[in-house]
């Protein structure tokens, strides 16, 4: 359904995405992981036919996104990054525009049917500039699937919502994510991983990895990172932790906790508790986080400079 | 063809809900009744000593010339800028829609508002022909409006270029007013310094303000209408360069 090949772009002299070439084949959802600026939505822009690539091509839909791009447009539903709405129209008023600008032979049928997908049917006289963010973002949802496209683009559609929005949001992405094919942007990976069938993760115009998410959870617990809290200061703990077999990267963090990575395979957690009590420290906590997304990318390079 | 009408259809009802398309229609109505008035009153106060001629339609359509030259960079400076600034541009330009659609419907929108204010001014000329011994000229009523229309056509269309070149919409009405007043009127100047001849000529035939009154006075020729329209159509292209620029950026 999308098909990018060797898409570059250039902002006068710098380079917003590089050579990228992925695929999204019909029915599948897949999500654009990367920090910001890393070139989701200078892809998604070209994908929905707002700009050219400066090199490359894609093609959605079996379109080709430069030689006939309102064909593409037709059949592409896109929620842009900061939602695009008229503050001084209804919700129906609005909705009703869009689906005249789509040609829908049944417009008001459309809006209905869309409002009804996102839940707002009850908002649908309400202007918008008195809605709330998540209703906005549901709104732009809506406009986005007003035309039952087959390729919807979704640039970050849960940044900015409270907790209770972004799981509305995701139920719904993941409802229409049953029969279309939907390309998305996160830079959140737990949300990549409970919505995509396949993620692709970009930094810095490059996509460094594409997998499932579950391979890629596989890939990443290469390392599992621990944060220890003791009583006082923990400074002259740090060469004791150090010398534990399987233990590396112990660094003191800012907030007087230390912090260490250790091999998933074997746990040294119960030998750093000891390590800790008989070295006369009150153990306070001991537990696990999850790598961040900076360390994820981090990891990805030296894999694939490994590699090569 | 429907692309334009969606866009033109919403673009003239935001015009009914924004407190500037109100304060032009009060300003231009308010100030062509006023001049109204007092040319009536003059006139009929001169006709105590001798018999002066009956005022024309020109004393409304006139008027209306001038203050378009100010009202319409006013009603076109959002036209396209806004949609930059607000972000809609992006929804915009991924609708299946040619950009020189959306350009041509904002102008026809803005358009369809001046012909309303034009329609609405027609009342002067209804009182004056009731007013007057033997009604007005029926020729100058026509080729008056003709002029109108024409000159306000080109007016909004060059004010949607300048509003696609910008984000801001009160840099886009200075540039527009600018851009007006040199069309209508800066442009005439060498004509005055310059000697009889082509140069001279190509001046006078660039000038908006010296055709408009010809018009007024009842002269159309079809240099006029062709100049009007070319305009218009140059000022819709250009304004269809300027977002399809957008999109190169």
């Amino acid at each position: 359904m999308i098909q990018a090949i060797g898409l570059t772009k250039d902002y006068g002299a710098r380079r917003a995405i590089e050579n990228l070439t992925f695929e999204a084949r019909q029915g599948e959802v897949v999500g654009f992981l990367g920090p910001n600026g890393a070139g989701k939505t200078t892809t998604m822009r070209i994908l929905t036919g707002y700009m050219p690539p400066t090199y490359g091509t894609a093609k959605v839909a079996g379109f080709d996104i430069l030689e006939e791009s309102i064909e593409v447009r037709r059949r592409v539903g896109y929620l842009p990054e900061t939602v695009p709405l008229y503050p001084d129209m209804t919700v129906f008023e609005y909705l009703k525009f869009m689906a005249d600008l789509r040609h829908a032979p049944n417009a008001e049928d459309m809006v209905d049917d869309a409002l009804a997908l996102v839940g707002m049917e009850d908002r649908a006289d309400g202007y918008i500039s008195n809605l709330s963010k998540g209703m906005r973002q549901r709104i732009g949802l809506a406009q986005a699937l007003l035309h039952k496209p087959e390729v919807l683009i979704l640039d970050e559609p849960t940044i900015g919502l409270d907790p209770a929005q972004v799981v509305e949001v995701r139920s719904i992405i993941r409802e229409i994510g049953k029969e279309r094919t939907i390309l998305l942007s996160t830079h959140i990976l737990s949300e990549a991983q409970q919505l995509c069938d396949r993620v692709l993760i970009i930094n810095k115009g490059r996509i460094v990895a594409e997998d499932t998410p579950e391979n890629l959870q596989a890939r990443l617990v290469g390392a599992e990172r621990v944060i220890l809290r003791v009583r006082g200061e923990a400074d002259d703990l740090a060469p004791v932790i150090a010398k534990i077999k399987g233990v590396r990267d112990v660094d003191i963090q800012p907030d007087g906790t230390l912090a260490f990575q250790f091999a998933p395979n074997v746990d040294v957690r119960p030998e750093v508790a000891r390590a800790a009590v008989k070295a006369g420290y009150d153990l306070l906590e001991l537990r696990p986080v999850g790598l961040s997304l900076e360390e994820i990318f981090l990891q990805l390079t030296q894999e694939t400079a490994k590699e090569k | 063809m429907r692309n334009i009408w969606t866009i033109a259809r919403r673009e003239y009802r935001q015009y009914f809900i924004s407190p500037i398309a109100y304060i032009i229609a009060l300003a231009t109505l308010l100030w062509v009744g006023i001049y109204f008035v007092v040319v009536i009153n003059y006139v009929a106060a001169q006709a105590y000593y001798y018999a002066p001629p009956a005022p024309g339609v020109s004393i409304v359509i006139g008027q209306m010339a001038t203050i378009f030259l100010l009202a319409s960079p006013a009603l076109t400076m959002r036209l396209l800028a806004d949609e930059q600034r607000m972000g809609t541009m992006e929804l915009l330009l991924t609708t299946p829609m040619h950009d020189w659609e959306l350009v041509v419907g904002k102008w026809l929108g803005s358009f369809l508002f001046a012909l309303t204010l034009i329609g609405v001014s027609l009342i002067y000329p209804l009182v004056l022909h009731t007013m007057t011994t033997g009604g007005i000229d029926q020729g100058l009523l026509l080729s008056g409006y003709v002029a109108i229309i024409l000159l306000s056509a080109v007016f909004l269309a060059i004010g949607t270029a300048i509003s696609a070149l910008f984000s801001n919409q009160f840099a886009a009405f200075f540039a527009t007013l600018a851009i007006l007043l040199a069309l209508w009127w800066l442009i005439s100047l060498p004509t005055y310094v310059l000697p009889p001849g082509t140069i001279s000529d190509i001046f006078n035939y660039l000038t908006l303000n010296g055709r408009f009154n010809a018009m007024l006075d009842g002269v159309i020729t079809n240099a006029d209408i062709v100049y009007h329209l070319s305009l218009t159509a140059l000022g819709l292209f250009l304004g269809t360069v300027a977002v399809e620029m957008r999109r190169w950026r």
